[in-house]
């Protein structure tokens, strides 16, 4: 087990693919000569060459158009969208080409391509650099979304989404990139599906993804040594499709769910988390789903404010205690 | 181009024209649905283009006004008709209907409905072709209203800048949707705006299938020489509306007639009579022969075929499970 950071995760997941596969390349915004704004492809420039590590001009649909069409033909393009904000500039290739030209050629096309971008909110960012988008891209049929909340995850997701053929949205974080974690020596394949509980307990189940996950782990913390109260934290890495057994077998224990998203509310993980709760297992519920979430407001850029629109762990522990009466 | 070439494409476009006359009458039918945005006129410019190319070899994309250039790759007439009618028999399995007809076989990489959206996805290819290192090209067909989106430019930019294989034709028919190109465009000739990006470019008549052929062979072999992209413009017309809820109310008759003097098919064929290589009986009994074959052959197959299953309606969204439970599991061998 190496000790290393979230970005490192992902350039080895790049070098080692790239390596074994001269069709894996990768292209975004300096992404090549400048390594990379989060150094996920550092050094792969050097090591591949202009042709399979592409400098591309800023001009998202563009470019992630153009690596769609290469998808095409068996190229497997990972398309780094510097931040999840400039996506919204490439979703109508996103949507429209890469996760329905499977579907609307009658299974003859596909898009095996990676599409990764830095989500998240970080620092004073302000409205138009502080997107969270995962809500819009998880229902989206053709496209599966993952995101990772270490760089074990980080590394195995994205070899896994390589070498799936369907297309993958990874959802990185801007905060995350020099986390430290463990990870495998040797090669390791991080599922697309599923779940992971990253804590197990008994009393109430934390449900949180990428950054999210953490604020839970935290709060579990807290909740067991302040108040007594086990909570067991389930990590939903893969956003879609969500983890329907995963979900119904964590809330079949504990009887009580807490949904903590740094998107923001309406419409998210945590209306669908509670979706699936209520048709998979509504009577093991002993109190009402709470969901955790940002105000819906542009990001703001003052500090106080933007600290305020954004939940954190102190907000989990709230809304658990809520659950139990305490609150 | 060669006589007995010329005879041949004379009877494509025939059938070209008559297959979409027969879509517009299946679809007041009822036995077609949605939209359907038809050829006529245009016939020149996919077969002038392709006949510089090599059909089922060349990558060719286009837009949703897409049946004649899937059929003049390779396409089965009978697949594309029964796509039309909604069948599991259709060339995407019914799926995805008039805008989406694909023929990856034959390498139609497919119609698609947002106005531009193939102009990346043809970088693309030609990308990958670049990678692959074949002698193919990419061709993108789309018309003039296209060249208002931003990926035009995007995608003129990246092609230029990598010298990407791929040949842009601009099949410029004066309209987008209703919206005539001097109401719409700061430029009518369309090929004046890639000079901007240091992409070669040429324009000519889009109506007579040999001027065509004259300058696609030209565009054709830059594009394979290695030189990167090409950009040609073709001057052209479609008879018909947009779509069918269109009723022309934004042009006069006159301007269709002027137009329809000018009739592609009739270009060649009076040339062809004139030069002694057919008549005019043996012209109209290629098409008495494709009207049979239409009516006999491809509207009863797409009558007699099959719906597609319901139980089938979640097929094609994604890749076959089986086939990716290492990546999905994790359980990679």
């Amino acid at each position: 087990m190496a000790n290393i950071m979230y970005w490192e995760a992902i350039q080895r997941a790049h070098d080692e693919e790239m390596a074994r596969d001269p069709l894996v390349i990768c292209m975004g915004e300096d992404i090549g000569v400048a390594g990379g704004t989060y150094k996920a492809t550092k050094g792969l420039y050097e090591k591949y060459g202009p042709l399979r590590v592409m400098d591309t001009p800023i001009s998202e649909g563009g470019f992630t158009g153009l690596g769609i069409g290469a998808s095409f033909l068996g190229v497997r393009p990972i398309i780094e969208l510097m931040s999840v904000n400039f996506a919204w500039l490439a979703m109508d290739q996103m949507f429209n080409s890469a996760a329905k030209v499977r579907y609307m050629s009658g299974g003859q096309l596909t898009a095996p391509c990676v599409f990764r971008s830095a989500g998240g909110a970080a620092h004073q960012l302000g409205a138009q650099h502080s997107a969270r988008m995962e809500k819009v891209f998880m229902g989206i049929a053709g496209l599966r979304v993952v995101t990772p909340s270490n760089p074990k995850q980080a590394y195995g997701l994205l070899k896994s989404a390589i070498r799936c053929d369907d297309p993958v949205f990874i959802n990185e974080h801007e905060l995350m990139y020099n986390m430290k974690g463990e990870v495998p020596d040797g090669e390791y394949f991080h599922p697309l599906e599923g779940s992971d509980i990253a804590r197990a307990g008994t009393d109430v189940t934390l449900f949180g993804y990428n950054i999210s996950v953490h604020w839970c782990l935290k709060a579990a913390e807290i909740l067991d040594k302040q108040y007594g109260i086990s909570a067991e934290v389930v990590d939903l890495y893969s956003l879609a499709p969500l983890d329907r057994a995963g979900i119904k077998a964590s809330v079949s224990k504990t009887h009580r769910a807490v949904i903590a998203e740094e998107d923001e509310a309406p419409v998210g993980v945590g209306s669908e988390v509670i979706a699936i709760i209520n048709e998979e297992c509504f009577f093991e519920l002993d109190a009402a789903p709470i969901r955790v979430h940002s105000a819906l407001v542009p990001q703001p850029y003052n500090h106080t404010l933007e600290k305020a629109a954004i939940p954190d762990h102190e907000d989990v522990v709230k809304a658990v205690l809520k659950l139990f009466g305490k609150a | 181009m060669k006589i007995d070439d010329k005879k041949r494409v004379l009877r494509e476009m025939v059938l070209h024209r008559r297959f979409e006359e027969r879509c517009y009458q299946a679809y007041i039918e009822r036995k077609i649905g949605g939209f359907l945005h038809l050829y006529p006129g245009q016939e020149a410019c996919c077969n002038g283009v392709m006949e510089a190319a090599r059909p089922g070899h060349d990558y060719v994309i286009t837009g949703y006004r897409d049946h004649v250039h899937a059929i003049k790759c390779g396409a089965d007439p009978k697949e594309v008709m029964a796509e039309l009618y909604g069948k599991e028999t259709g060339s995407s399995k019914g799926r995805g209907g008039s805008m989406h007809i694909f023929d990856a076989a034959k390498r139609f990489m497919g119609g698609y409905a947002l106005v531009g959206g193939p102009f990346p996805l043809a970088a693309g290819i030609a990308k990958a072709i670049q990678l692959k290192g074949g002698d193919e090209i990419a061709i993108c067909f789309l018309g003039d209203a296209a060249n208002n989106q931003g990926v035009f430019h995007e995608t003129l930019n990246m092609a230029a800048l990598w010298k990407l294989p791929v040949l842009f034709v601009c099949e410029n028919n004066l309209y987008g949707i209703g919206t005539s190109i001097e109401r719409s465009t700061a430029v009518i000739h369309q090929h004046k705006r890639v000079a901007a990006y240091n992409i070669p470019a040429d324009e000519c008549d889009g109506q007579d299938i040999e001027v065509v052929y004259e300058h696609a062979r030209k565009a054709v072999d830059h594009v394979r020489a290695g030189n990167g992209p090409f950009f040609l413009e073709l001057m052209t017309y479609r008879y018909r509306g947009h779509s069918m809820s269109d009723s022309r109310g934004y042009r006069s008759r006159e301007e269709e007639e002027l137009w329809k003097q000018r009739d592609p098919i009739f270009i060649l064929r009076d040339r062809l009579i004139k030069e002694g290589a057919i008549t005019m009986a043996e012209f109209e009994a290629i098409e008495k022969e494709t009207d049979a074959y239409i009516e006999n052959e491809v509207i009863k197959f797409s009558e007699e075929s099959p719906e597609p299953r319901v139980e089938d309606l979640e097929k094609y969204v994604l890749a076959d499970r089986d086939t990716q439970l290492p990546w999905l599991t994790g359980k990679a061998a």
